[in-house]
Parts: C-alpha cells; structure tokens; sequence
C-alpha cells in the first residue's frame, strides 16, 4: 500500500508547527530528519509497559526488554543486508562507530608509515578519528580528491591506493554535495591492494537501499537520528570474521562472559563491543524507525526528494549569482549553494525568520570548503514528508532575503 | 582628559527607543541591514588573525585606539546582520572610558529582541565580540594605571 502525501506529512506532529509566526518548513534533514509518531509512540510503549535492564534477568521485564532491543537488531540486520544480526553493534551514532574501527582496527592493523585513505570531502567524523590514530601509530593521512562538480576524482583515488592503504575510509553520500559516491566500486579496488574499507553511511541510509553484503564493505556505521529514528542510537556494521578478530572497545559490563580480577574473557559478538547498559528505548525507536522507512518504501523516499531537488536547484539557476556547490549526477536530497556577494549567514537568518530552517556553515566539512576555496554554502536537504509547495516557499523567501541584503 | 559625548546609558535607552518603532522583525533586520551596510568597516590590512574574533559562522574583525583618555573601536564583518549588529554594539561602546567599557551592562539587544533573533552559535559569536570589546578596554585601563 502506498502512503499519500499527506499520509506521510501527517505522521510528523512536528510539522504542524509554526516558527516565528509561519509555518515551519523544515529543510535541515541532513543535520537530523524530524520524528514520525510510530518512532514517538514506540519509545514511550517501551517506557509505559516493558522497560528493564537487558540480557541479565529472569524476570518478565526483562525478557521482553530483551527481546525488543534484540528484534530492533534483527530490524536493522534486514534493513542493510547483514548476513547475520550479530555483526550489527548498537552505537551512539556513526560517530561512534567510526571512532570504535579506529580504535580497535586501527589499533591493531596500523603501523609506522601505514597509510589511511580518506576523501576531501568526508565529515569531521570520518577524518577525526583516523587522525587521533594515525598520530599514535605514525600512520599517514592520505586524501582523495573532489572534481569541481563534487565527484570523488577517480584518477585520484588509482594514484593514492597502494600497498601501504591499509585503511579506505569513505562517505557513502556527502552530508554538504548530497554525492553518491561509487563505494562498490571503490571498495573492490581497495580490497585489492588488501586494504579494509570502512564506509560512514550517515547521509546513505535516509535515502537509498542499502546492502552492505553488495557494497563488501568490512564496515558501515550510521546514525539513527538522521533516518527517523531518536539521537543517541546508531549502528555500526561489521563482517564477522573482523569483528571476531578485532578488539573490543569499551569494557564494561554485557561484553564479558568470565571475569576474573587479573583478566576476563570477552562475549560472543555482538556484546563483546556493548560495554554498560546499552540504549534500549533508542534502538527500539529505531526498530520503529525502519519499519517506517520500509513502508512508506525506500524507492518512494528517493524519488520524492529527487523531485524537491530538482525543483529547487531549477529555480535557483533561475536566480542571479547563485552558484550551485555539487552538481554530480547521482545525489541524494542535498541542494547546497551560494550567493555572490551575500554571506551565507545572513541569508540563514532572514529564511530562519520566514520559518524554513536551512543549514548554514561549513557543514563539519572543512577540508571540502577549502578545495572549493569558501568558508560555507547554505544547504536544503529534504525527506520525504518535505513537499513541493515548501520549495516554492523557500524560493520565494530567498528571492525576499535578496533583495534586503543586497 | 577627553569626555564622552553621551553616557552609555544613554546611547543604550537611544537604541531601544530607535528599535521601539519597529512592530514587525522584516523593519528591525532591514534597519540592521541598512545600519550595517552604511558603516565603512575595516580595511583589509585589519582584517588579521590577531584581530579577528571567532564567532561560529561569521567573522568579525575589531580594532581599538585610544585617543585623550577615550577609547574608540572599528569593526567589520563579512555577514551584513552581523556589521549591523557590531555596529549597535560599537555604538555603545566605542569613544568612552576604558573603565566604563569595562563594567556598562548591556541590555539593549535584548531588549530590542534581537538576542532571541540570533542562531545560538551566534549569540555566542556576539558574546565574544562583547568580550573582546570588555578585554580591550581591561588591557588599556591597565596599561594606563602603570603608566600612572
Ligand atoms: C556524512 C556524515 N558522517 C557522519 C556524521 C556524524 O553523525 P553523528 O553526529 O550522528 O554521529 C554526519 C552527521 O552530520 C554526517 O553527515
């Protein structure tokens, strides 16, 4: 069954909002989507009728606390194509599980002169965590560069991937380009010179069919809260026989299964890598989440904010001294662009103040900004409650904050 | 010994009559705006690192100079709101007494709802461009009383 337009919106009770005195519209879904009810109502069911601390108590509670935290694995073991729910670990976000290949993979594999690939146009979040690693183990930071429409460079990509890459860290889709970048492809040649790849999939899994068996990456990370899903939830994915090998991460409670004073032998996957009472309620939100992408269906999704983007990009070539930031062909729900002569900042404040929330900055995409030689873009990102009625709106307040400011 | 032409009191209360008129925020920001873009700002020999204060999204430059005992600040920005807003705030401050400078309470933004206007990344940023502002006029009272 296929859900209307109004179905969908009238899922998200944020939306019924105003903001300073207009209608909200909200365009700032890459930074993080609003919340459908059935995410609301499947967190608070937990708190009102099933919530106690997991894994470890006969009782009832416990058992279905269990049990749904659990289920919420298996959801989202189904929703990327794991082979096993197993090799999903619940994280804080992508972030975390960024952070967590590169302390335990990183630790292990990397040695002085090894040499990490990354892109220019990764998030602070997949380029942070390989620096703090590669500072402690003499490893060296390599980048892929970005063509002038936004395209991770290909030619680029052949020259730096060698015998000492021993890490390639890439976006599936870039937060401020909206780029979908070729990781199947990308990862194929990376496992050939035997590095492992390591794919953030924060800004993919809002959008597109993941399948990470397809993809052969050896690890995907993603965060919940920018796929309908709560904060403070997110997954990281990881092929088993790595997971097996790797280290754990954080120790702690749930990751044991033997503990002495002098040492402790770990759990079986995927507890080895949940230290501490782990986010129940996220990741059953989450659960929630997934099932609503699932109906509402993936393909819909894209297509919806394919229109809203071509729609709005249209218009904005319509405007003058617009210059558009990433115009690759494949992209998914991102319009980041400029005006001459207006800073980003200014134009943020007017739309702000006309009620449609947009993304100013450098989008924790620094080296990218640099490549393009500016400080930041104003950036549109849609989901699919997003509609075309809200692009002309924009537009139009755009067009307003224009005219002031120049 | 120079004398301010009026107390900051004064140019405050000035500021929150002026912004009085203004029902609709469309009239505050276009008056910022105007305000904004009317100020000659800072030639790009200033624009430097050292007198740079780091807000999150825009960036704003101030200098300082004191002149018969009053201190006096210019300032620029490359966002046109944020100028306009330094601009209140150089209105306030600039051409009055280090130790003035140093303990004036600023209320007027405030009450003119402008603070509430401000992305909070922002408000940040003109909290440190108040700071600055509060610094300056530290260090030169101090370098006044050594110099006796
Ligand atoms: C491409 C990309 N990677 C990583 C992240 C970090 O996600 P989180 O802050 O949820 O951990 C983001 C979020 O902005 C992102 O856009």
């Amino acid at each position: 069954m296929i859900k209307t337009a109004s179905d969908i919106r009238s899922s998200f009770p944020i939306l019924r909002r105003e903001v300073n005195g207009k209608p909200l519209v909200y365009f700032d879904n890459a930074a993080s989507s609003q919340k459908p009810i059935q995410v609301i109502n499947a967190i608070d069911n937990y708190y009102r009728n099933h919530h106690a601390n997991i894994h470890r108590g006969v009782h009832a509670l416990s058992q279905e606390a269990t049990m749904m935290y659990e289920d919420a694995r298996l959801a989202v073991a189904e929703f990327i194509n794991a082979e096993s729910a197993s090799e999903i670990i619940f994280t804080r976000g992508a972030t975390e599980g960024i952070n967590l290949v590169a302390q335990t993979l990183g630790r292990q594999i990397l040695n002085e002169g090894d040499e990490i690939l990354v892109t220019f146009m990764e998030h602070h979040s997949n380029l942070v965590p390989w620096q703090m690693i590669a500072q402690e183990k003499g490893a060296v930071i390599k980048a892929v560069e970005v063509t002038e429409d936004g395209q991770l460079d290909q030619e680029s990509f052949k020259n730096l991937l060698s015998k000492r890459t021993k890490i390639f860290a890439v976006g599936h889709v870039s937060n401020t380009l909206g780029t979908i970048n070729p990781v199947k492809e990308m990862a194929h040649a990376a496992h050939q010179v035997g590095a492992y790849v390591v794919i953030d999939g924060a800004q993919s899994t809002p959008h597109l069919k993941v399948d990470v068996q397809n993809i052969d990456a050896d690890f995907y990370a993603a965060s919940g809260h920018k796929m309908y899903g709560p904060t403070g939830i997110g997954f990281l994915y990881g092929k088993k026989n790595l997971l097996n090998t790797i280290p754990p991460y954080h120790g702690g409670g749930e990751m044991i299964s033997r503990v002495s004073i002098e040492k402790s032998t770990y759990a079986e996957l995927p507890f080895k890598f949940e230290g501490g009472t782990p986010n129940m309620a996220g990741a059953i939100g989450l659960h929630a989440a997934i099932d609503f992408i699932r109906e509402t269906d993936i393909q819909h999704i894209s297509d919806v904010e394919e229109r809203l983007e071509n729609k709005l990009t249209n218009a904005l070539k319509n405007i003058e001294g617009i210059r558009l930031i990433g115009t690759a062909p494949e992209k998914a729900g991102v319009v980041s662009f400029l005006v001459d002569g207006v800073s980003a900042y200014d134009v943020g404040v007017i739309l702000d103040q006309l009620g449609i929330a947009v993304r100013t900055g450098h989008h924790c995409t620094e080296p990218l900004m640099d490549r393009y030689g500016i400080r930041g873009t104003i950036r549109a990102s849609f989901a699919v409650y997003n509609t075309e009625e809200e692009v002309e709106i924009m537009v139009n307040a755009l067009n307003r904050a224009l005219k002031m400011l120049s | 010994m120079g004398e301010p032409m009026k107390t900051m009191e004064e140019i405050q209360k000035e500021i929150v009559e002026d912004f009085s008129f203004f029902e609709e925020w469309m009239d505050k920001y276009e008056e910022i705006i105007e305000f904004g873009k009317s100020l000659k700002g800072l030639p790009e020999e200033l624009k430097t690192e050292e007198n740079l204060v780091r807000g999150c999204q825009s960036n704003v430059w101030v200098v300082s100079e004191m002149n018969n005992g009053l201190l006096h600040f210019e300032a620029d920005s490359d966002a046109i709101i944020t100028k306009g807003i330094v601009g209140l705030l150089l209105r306030i401050f600039s051409g009055q007494r280090p130790i003035d400078i140093a303990t004036e309470e600023l209320y007027a933004l405030d009450e003119i709802g402008l603070q509430a206007h401000l992305s909070p990344n922002r408000a940040n940023g003109l909290n440190a461009m108040v700071n600055k502002i509060k610094l300056m006029a530290l260090a030169h009272r101090a370098k006044e009383e050594a110099e006796g």
